[in-house]
């Protein structure tokens, strides 16, 4: 069970860190990255009533820029980049000719000639390839992941945590958008954005400030209940909000419309890759649909379980987990359409034994504001 | 230090002779392993198992394990407490976390299980 050298694997500026801070590391996406700190559930509960810091530096960064920067994004992404203001991110896709994943990621807009795009660590090689190859009208595109760190602070105590210790005003950052200033005297772009269902933010920065930073801020918010969080704690966090991890609940055998993220498919905007294969299975109807559920008994349906309807193996369960918050056991899966309704029983095969699941609205948790 | 009156297994489960019978949990370097217990799944009393069958298994927030039990045995007594209370393998996981009761069927077997000592040994080898 122990954790063993883990030679080939990528590690964060913050490795030492982690270490020190006593964190079990584990391999994720190529990355040796810590699951957690204090402990999953702990780390979980500190986010939704304080909040918790997320070393996320194993997640890429391509800079992209010129007067072809927009319309590169544009051909390649599925949301509607013309729509972002300076300052502002969106959660968009970038999919395949067929309608499928090849990841899903946010653009920043710094201005009209110049952007950031942030794609899922396990994916920065293949995504950097797809957008160079198809990068006709010859924007820049600079991979620049191994520059940046990016720490995550997120709960409702984020802003007050992290208020003194720059020079941007944070109410005046809405969700989705961003400002640069300095953190502890570290350039940095800070965005109201996050993987976790709470309030909180995202700062990217120069890795070479990773350690003070990163203490700093651990330190500042030590009174108001702050805690380290891992990557553990992050996927709990995330599933109750119903947000979907690249590679689990979608990838390249599945359609951004099958996994519920019609929203960031803009059908109506010029031409891009996949548009064709997604407005035919718009018109059609999807013959799957990613849905949510939670199980009836006290088993726990965890990943890659197999999912019965009718007595008929139908797929798998895609992320299961127990929700800390919700004291339940939950899930997201792919059924047939005509089987997805709101209040639908199916079964989870948990070990041996065919165990009741029901398919409920998501997100499952939604905070208060 | 692992307790000295208890026999171990390689996957973490521990066994307290007494008599005839026998008392089986899971360790301290277990229950950290796993980190907070949510869920137990225990056998029904009057189940035999064979050495090393699974008997049952204890779920974490991130992950499943089966638990093997490490003699042969037919259960006489199952901690009911850890249906509400998982968390009590993590708070005491030689007392009140204990999981099953069992009766020997096979004396002999106790012969492949380690000792504290050689426990603690191996728990520190796995480590590195």
């Amino acid at each position: 069970m122990g954790v063993g050298v883990l030679p080939d694997y990528k590690r964060t500026p913050l490795y030492n860190v982690h270490k020190a801070l006593g964190a079990r590391l584990i391999p994720f996406g190529g990355w040796e990255m810590p699951v957690e700190y204090s402990g999953i559930a702990k780390e979980h509960t500190a986010v939704r009533t304080a909040a918790g810091l997320f070393d996320v530096s194993h997640m890429g960064e391509f800079d992209i820029r010129g007067p072809e920067a927009l319309d590169l994004l544009q051909s390649i992404a599925t949301n509607d980049a013309s729509k972002l203001m300076d300052g502002q991110a969106q959660y968009s896709a970038i999919a395949y000719p067929h309608g499928t994943v090849v990841d899903d990621v946010l653009i920043y807009r710094h201005n009209a000639e110049r952007f950031m795009m942030v794609v899922n660590a396990s994916n920065i090689g293949k995504d950097f390839e797809w957008i160079t190859s198809h990068n006709r009208a010859d924007a820049g595109v600079e991979d620049i992941s191994n520059e940046l760190t990016l720490l995550a602070l997120q709960g409702p105590k984020a802003q007050e945590i992290l208020q003194p210790l720059t020079d941007i005003r944070l109410a005046d950052i809405k969700y989705y958008h961003f400002a640069e200033g300095k953190v502890f005297n570290v350039d940095a772009i800070m965005s109201r954005t996050g993987y976790t269902g709470e309030d909180g933010f995202e700062l990217y920065f120069s890795a070479e400030h990773s350690e003070p930073v990163w203490n700093g801020i651990l330190k500042a918010g030590d009174p108001f209940g702050l805690l380290p969080a891992g990557l553990g704690a992050r996927n709990t966090l995330r599933l109750e909000a119903r947000m979907l991890l690249y590679g689990n609940d979608m990838d390249g055998t599945t359609t951004l419309l099958e996994a519920g993220m019609g929203s960031i498919v803009k059908l109506d905007k010029p031409d891009f890759i996949g548009r064709d294969a997604l407005l035919k299975q718009k018109q059609e109807g999807v013959k799957r649909r990613l849905v949510g559920f939670e199980m009836m008994g006290k088993e726990i349906a965890r990943d890659h379980y197999p999912v019965f309807v009718d007595g008929r193996e139908a797929g798998h369960v895609t992320s299961g987990s127990p929700s800390i918050t919700l004291k339940k056991n939950i899930g997201l899966a792919y059924l047939p359409a005509e089987r997805a309704a709101i209040g639908t029983r199916f079964q989870v095969l948990v070990r041996d034994k065919q165990s009741e699941a029901k398919i409920v609205r998501t997100p499952f948790y939604k905070r208060t504001e | 230090m692992s307790p000295d009156d208890l026999l171990y297994t390689k996957e973490h489960e521990w066994l307290q002779i007494s008599g005839d019978g026998g008392t089986i949990g899971i360790t301290e370097h277990a229950q950290k392993e796993l980190g907070e217990i949510v869920y137990v799944e225990l056998p029904k009393v009057g189940t035999k198992f064979d050495s090393g069958e699974t008997f049952g298994s204890v779920e974490s927030v991130k992950a499943v394990s089966e638990l093997y039990i490490p003699v042969s045995g037919e259960v006489v007594e199952v901690n009911e407490e850890l249906g509400p209370s998982p968390e009590k393998i993590n708070e005491d996981p030689y007392g009140k976390g204990w999981m099953i009761r069992i009766r020997l069927l096979n004396k002999n077997e106790t012969a492949d299980l380690m000792s504290a000592a050689e426990y603690d040994e191996y728990t520190s080898e796995e480590k590195e």
